[in-house]
């Protein structure tokens, strides 16, 4: 079937190929609506090339049926326009994202491309030959087919190339969306957009010394902001402004270019305080690390625990190619591949890693937590380069300990402080640009964190003000190249690289949105989703008892400190180091053994006690959350894995039919409330921020029956609806009864005597 | 409940250990009655308690006999899915025998010519439980007898068939005298029978046991005239589908003994389809690895593989998927269908009872899921007693398996992927579940209807429902939905089906979650009632306050009313 439409391809293209096509189809080519279409640009945004007659295979079954329309390559997306008017109701899409459509992929989202036969289409192969049919594999695990044996010759082998040119080749940073779209959007003034003004500037962008500052204050830290690198003159890898424990010296400040600095992440309210750093290696000269260990000891109680990510977690590698074998699971080109594979579906996933490696971060950040919250001891946390698994690893612990990074705006926060400000290599990490050199540096560390914050939610619910759909809207949007937030690699990186794209004079960067500014893809009823309407708002009166709270670390002052002050001696480095380490009473948290079933089992003991005697004590959504890792508590992550495959959608349930259910209790609580209210009476209500929006995201589920949405929402709507059950096939061919069991089968139900065993 | 019914103690033994694979060694009293077994210890705050009635028990065993400490320790392995240790020291010799011969003797009271202590229960409940099934009522529901279908009396002293149940649905023109030809060449006799018709179009559920076709390929003029009539009693469909619950093989290998499969040469219009669930053996080894697996601690790291070794899931599936084939073929084809396995009492019971869950939103109620238990696994012969093997101490029966398990568990799949669309909650499946095997409550004991007039059990003993619906709102879903006539076609992928933490590993206390879910929805609701009455309370007062004095200012009300908490 599929080769009787696929045979116009590139060998085969001599005689006129109109005479491969049925009449059916050549009927579809003579339709006089051959006129330009496109879909509507955005500012800045340049059509590249495009062809008609492109059939787009409807993803959902295995006969070859599908729509023609126009397949255009700009310079933001691929986009596929329908030469079937759209109905109504995907004109009325609930969660309609501004930037693209349900039929367009941004070039930075593309993640592969498939030619005939599934061969992995790469970069510069391609010359003059164009497959028949094109598969698209997107990041955020759409897939796309399109048919190009209908088209003109000509076109069919401009749009493959222009696609392949445009997503799989080598490009320069400022040939990405966001600048052509930047210089064309008045965007400072026009963020306006309802709540969005005061929603950014409540994200705290850790890009002044205030904002570090009030983070300091807030965790009662007490630690030295360091302001000296705000023209990026220490190093352009630091981040423009960051906290250091008190007894570092400006000295210290401008070596290594920042290896080895003790970067304050979180202060306890014991007085202990989180730290990261980029490890310098042992072998140093300098008694750098000796120094930097004196220093964060110095913070609180003269304890420091050190931890070096590099020895205990996958790295990042590791990291890429289990996902890399993830991901596979949901890429599904037909409903046949989809079925043989559900049966392995538990071993596969096994195997392949991820939710081992998600369940390993997790288990860092609960030890790490351990040591702050029971121990009361500083933690730094180290690895090459101090961006990677040291941003997951500071950011979970911070989820776990703090209650306002479990809001919407102080998790965005989060993500600037550890993140951006903190100098994640976003820009190597997605590779949008296609470097061959930076093939090895691509690796989802990004997505990790936000599976390992999925977990926490899913175990913690109502400890989360933001929803499922919010955590995965921001997994798609690291591959929308519009947003400054995912795009460079570091602050001195974006500054530089803003400064020089500035359409006006050097005095005011270019001002290109961050990707908090939701009202750039969403409109404010879509953003609604973003919040958990079952999130339980702080009650009041526990402000009061965190200040009363008196930290205990009186004990430092009566500590001999000469005993750091030994005039380091070159040579001795290591002796110095050991000696210390002995002193300080410096552990390793743990050790990460090449096969993850040999996980060193002390620490995991630890960490099950740990958990226990925390599990026992009454839950409090606004204290310390700890995650259970035990194997059925690590899950798939279905809504942004699942969503797109029509097979496993839940027609009439999913967590939706529990959220519009919730949604509209809370809706009668808030209008009885308000009926008290205009009576006069002011009762407490711990609900103000959430409750509004919980109200409207029930009127906008509720605008459509119930029964009509399915689990995949918001994300695909009821619009294929049908009553049709997904019937699996291949049912017992994989079914392995084997060994006792196999002769089990064989035998009667009726348990006579002559089976018994 | 518990407080209050009559039972006597029949041993105790302090200083007992039971050996607790969670928390270690606890010290405590041991006490032994006719109904229960009960542990508790005061060493610890709060106290240990360990409760559990002997029907869960399937053996005991001595572990090691005495050892050199003169300890002797011997385990209990339960039905549901734990195994319990003890230990104590071997101080008096004729105390250590007493308590472990009370255990045998207590826990398997059939073995030990005993009665089981559901006959000794003597709980007063304002509901008689034995009345929430009524089959004529329940025909009524569905609109039957009407002009196709028709409720026999035939079996009313179960002469035609001593696994049925006394009220028959059949086709109106089928005389019973042809009836009693059909049950002849039905496996037992279980004639196909009525078990559910879709209210619209009229297709119907059938459900009987395997044709006798044996090697010779015998046919029943009677049988196929009557499946035809089954078939033309629908008149939006010319096909009937035949859905063999079998693997094709073991369908095959049945005609060795007699039975088979109906041959579509034989049946015109009819095509058979079969299903590829397993016997009652494969369950009970499946779910034997699966206690492995889940108890008493999970592996971290291999998890899924450990799970997927088992092929619990993958047998949930086939269950699931077959049932959803028999809805589609109904809701979706308007065809009626006919299900059997072997005898169509195990597998069958499964697909139609899950189908009709599926077609039909009243199964999904509290009283209708009762309805459902009742009608298609108690009357139509499930042989509970021999798959539970309630009071035997012969635990390694080979009649002993998970089928009405399995069941439950589709049945919680299915909740999980909707969970608004059941009045119902988990506690309410875990309910059933553990009364299952507990012994305490009448319902589940026998194997048929007709054993179960006989032993009179509605007279002697009391009905799990009559507890249930006494308390109804401790198995209330908060968040159901009545989507009156919504059929449910659930999704029977791996990826959507899991397993249920909350009754397999349920003994294991890091995987217990803090605070149920339903708790919170629970407080939502008491919140909304609460408002509800503030606010009627502040309308009476303003009306009163408007009527003494007009001039009054709202606002001293405040005083009057406490601050609400909206969360706990």
């Amino acid at each position: 079937m599929l080769s009787s439409l696929g045979s116009a391809g590139g060998k085969s293209a001599k005689p006129s190929f109109v005479s491969y096509v049925t009449p059916e189809e050549i009927k579809s080519e003579k339709e006089p609506s051959r006129k330009e279409k496109h879909p509507d640009l955005l500012p800045g945004e340049v059509v590249f090339c495009s062809a008609s007659t492109v059939l787009k295979y409807t993803q959902d079954d295995l006969s070859q049926r599908g729509v023609f329309g126009v397949l255009l390559c700009t310079n933001f997306r691929v986009s596929f326009v329908s030469d079937e008017a759209p109905t109504e109701e995907m004109v009325r899409t609930l969660f309609k994202n501004k930037l693209y459509g349900e039929n367009d992929i941004p070039l930075s989202c593309v993640d592969n491309i498939y030619g005939d036969k599934r061969k992995l289409i790469t970069g510069g192969l391609v010359k003059n030959k164009y497959p028949s049919k094109m598969i698209i594999h997107c990041k955020d695990l759409r897939v796309f087919q399109f048919s190009l044996s209908f088209s003109k010759e000509e076109d069919a082998k401009k749009i493959f190339q222009g696609i392949v040119h445009h997503c799989l080749e080598p490009k320069s940073l400022r040939c990405l969306f966001a600048f052509s779209y930047c210089e064309n959007t008045s965007y400072p003034g026009s963020y306006s957009y309802c709540r969005e003004h005061l929603r950014k500037k409540q994200t705290v962008m850790f890009d002044s010394v205030e904002d570090w500052t009030q983070d300091m204050k807030r965790t009662k830290g007490n630690c030295r902001v360091v302001s000296e690198n705000s023209n990026f003159e220490l190093s352009p890898k630091l981040p423009q402004y960051f906290i250091v424990p008190k007894n570092v010296s400006d000295e210290d400040l401008t070596k290594y270019q920042g290896k080895g600095l003790p970067m304050w992440c979180w202060s306890h309210h014991s007085g202990c305080a989180l730290f990261k750093t980029a490890s310098i290696p042992l072998v140093q000269e300098d008694n750098v690390c000796c120094r930097m260990l004196t220093a964060v000891a110095h913070n609180h109680l003269y304890s420091v625990k050190t931890e070096d990510l590099s020895d205990t977690l996958p790295t990042v590698q590791d990291i890429l190619l289990s996902y890399n074998r993830f991901k596979q699971f949901f890429l599904i080109d037909n409903t046949t591949e989809f079925w043989m594979s559900d049966m392995k579906w538990f071993s596969s996933l096994d195997n392949c890693g991820w939710l081992d490696i998600i369940r390993q971060c997790l288990q860092k950040a609960v030890e790490v937590v351990e040591s702050l919250e029971k121990e009361n001891t500083n933690v730094l946390i180290m690895e090459e380069g101090g961006s990677d698994l040291c941003c997951v690893v500071s950011s979970l612990v911070q989820l776990m300990l703090d209650p306002y990074y479990r809001t919407l705006l102080g998790f965005q926060s989060l993500v600037q402080k550890e993140w951006v400000a903190g100098g994640h290599a976003f820009l190597d990490r997605s590779n949008h640009l296609h470097l061959k050199d930076k093939v090895e540096s691509q690796s989802p560390v990004f997505l990790l964190f936000l599976e390992c914050v999925w977990q926490l939610q899913q175990q913690h619910g109502p400890a989360f003000q933001f929803s499922e759909t919010y955590l995965t809207v921001l997994s798609d949007s690291i591959h929308v190249p519009v947003f400054t937030t995912f795009l460079f690699n570091n602050d001195g990186h974006r500054d530089s690289l803003l400064r020089a794209e500035s359409p006006h004079t050097q005095r005011s960067p270019l001002n290109c949105p961050t990707v908090w500014d939701w009202s750039v893809q969403f409109d404010c009823k879509a953003q609604d989703l973003f919040t958990n309407p079952l999130y339980t708002e702080k009650p009041k009166q526990d402000t009061s008892v965190r200040k009363s709270y008196r930290p205990r670390h009186l004990r430092q002052l009566s500590l001999p400190s000469s005993a750091f002050k030994t005039p380091p001696k070159k040579g001795f480095f290591k002796d110095e180091a050991d000696n210390l380490k002995k002193i300080l009473g410096v552990k390793r948290l743990s050790r990460w053994m090449l096969s993850p079933s040999s996980d060193s089992p002390q620490t995991s003991s630890s960490v099950r006690e740990f958990y226990e005697a925390w599990q026992t004590k009454p839950l409090d959504y606004h204290g310390l959350l700890l995650p259970c890792l035990d194997g059925p508590s690590i899950r798939v992550w279905m809504q942004r894995y699942l969503r797109w495959i029509h097979d496993v959608q839940i027609l009439g349930g999913g967590p939706v039919a529990m959220l519009s259910k919730v949604s509209e209790i809370l809706g009668e609580v808030q209008e009885l409330q308000r009926q008290l209210d205009r009576h006069g009476c002011t009762l407490t209500s711990n609900h103000k921020g959430a409750r509004p929006r919980a109200k409207t995201a029930a009127a906008v589920i509720a605008a459509r029956s119930s029964v009509r949405l399915s689990s995949s929402f918001p994300f695909v709507t009821s619009r294929n609806w049908s009553f049709k059950p997904a019937i699996p096939t291949s049912l017992l061919q994989s079914l392995m009864v084997t060994g006792m069991a196999g002769n089990l089968a064989d035998r009667e139900d009726d348990g006579g005597p002559e089976s018994l065993v | 409940m518990e407080s209050c019914f009559i039972y006597s103690v029949q041993d105790m033994a302090k200083d007992v250990t039971y050996i607790c694979p969670y928390i270690g060694a606890l010290r405590g009293t041991l006490t032994v009655t006719n109904y229960r077994l009960f542990f508790k210890c005061m060493d610890r705050e709060p106290a240990f308690v360990l409760d559990l009635p002997l029907g869960v028990v399937s053996r005991v065993e001595k572990i090691g006999g005495a050892s050199s400490r003169g300890d002797v320790s011997y385990g209990l392995v339960c039905k549901d899915i734990r195994n319990l240790r003890f230990a104590h020291k071997q101080m008096e010799d004729s105390l250590r025998k007493s308590i472990f011969e009370i255990l045998m003797k207590c826990a398997f009271p059939v073995s030990n010519g005993l009665t089981i202590f559901a006959f000794e229960y003597g709980q007063v409940y304002p509901e008689n439980g034995w009345k929430v099934y009524d089959a004529q009522a329940e025909y009524k529901r569905q609109g039957l007898p009407n002009e196709s279908w028709r409720i026999t009396k035939v079996n009313d002293h179960y002469e035609l068939c001593d696994t049925y149940p006394s009220t028959l649905v059949v086709p109106v023109n089928i005389p019973d005298e042809e009836l009693k030809r059909v049950a002849a060449f039905r496996a037992k006799g279980r004639i196909p029978v009525l078990s559910w018709i879709h209210p619209e179009s009229q297709a119907t559920v059938i459900r009987c046991s395997q044709p006798m076709v044996g090697v010779n390929g015998k046919r029943s003029k009677d049988d196929e005239k009557y499946l035809q009539t089954i078939m033309d009693a629908n008149a939006q469909s010319h096909k009937l589908f035949i859905f063999d619950a079998r693997p094709s093989v073991n369908a095959a290998a049945n005609k060795m003994k007699g039975g088979g499969y109906e041959s579509e040469d034989a049946y015109q219009n009819a095509e058979l389809v079969f299903l590829d669930i397993h016997n009652i053996h494969v369950m009970r080894e499946s779910l034997r690895k699966l206690k492995e697996v889940v108890y008493p601690n999970i592996e971290e790291s291999h998890w899924f593989s450990n799970l997927e070794s088992t092929h619990w899931l993958e047998h949930i599936k086939l269950i699931l998927a077959g049932a959803l084939r028999i809805a589609d073929k109904v809701e979706s084809g308007k065809t009626s269908v006919v299900v059997h396995c072997s005898d169509g009492w195990d597998r069958t019971a499964q697909l139609t009872s899950l189908a009709m869950v599926m077609l039909d939103g009243h199964y999904r109620t509290i009283r209708g899921f009762q309805v459902l238990l009742e009608k298609e696994w108690l009357s139509f012969g499930h042989r509970f007693q021999l798959r539970i093997g309630h009071g035997d101490k012969n635990h390694t029966d080979a009649d002993r398996s998970p089928v009405f398990l399995q069941f439950i568990d589709c049945v919680w799949q299915m909740t999980r992927q909707f969970p608004a669309a059941f009045e119902f909650n988990e506690y309410f499946l875990i309910t059933i579940l553990d009364h299952l095997y507990s012994c305490l409550f009448g319902t589940f004991m026998c194997n048929s209807e007709q054993q179960r007039v006989k032993e009179e059990l509605p007279k002697k003993t009391v009905s799990l429902w009559a507890y249930i619906n006494s308390q109804p709102e401790e198995f209330t879903n908060p968040l159901y939905v009545n989507y009156s006539n919504h059929v449910l076609f659930p999704v029977v992928s791996m990826r959507h089906l899991e397993l249920w933490v909350g009754y397999y590993i349920r003994w294991n206390p890091r995987m217990r979650p803090q605070e149920p879910v339903h708790q919170r929805y629970k407080e939502l609701l008491a919140k909304r009632a609460e408002l509800q009455k503030r606010v009627e309370e502040l309308q009476r007062e303003v009306t009163n306050r408007s009527a003494s004095s007009s001039s009054e200012r709202a606002g001293s009300p405040t005083r009057s009313i406490t601050p609400v908490q909206t969360f706990v």
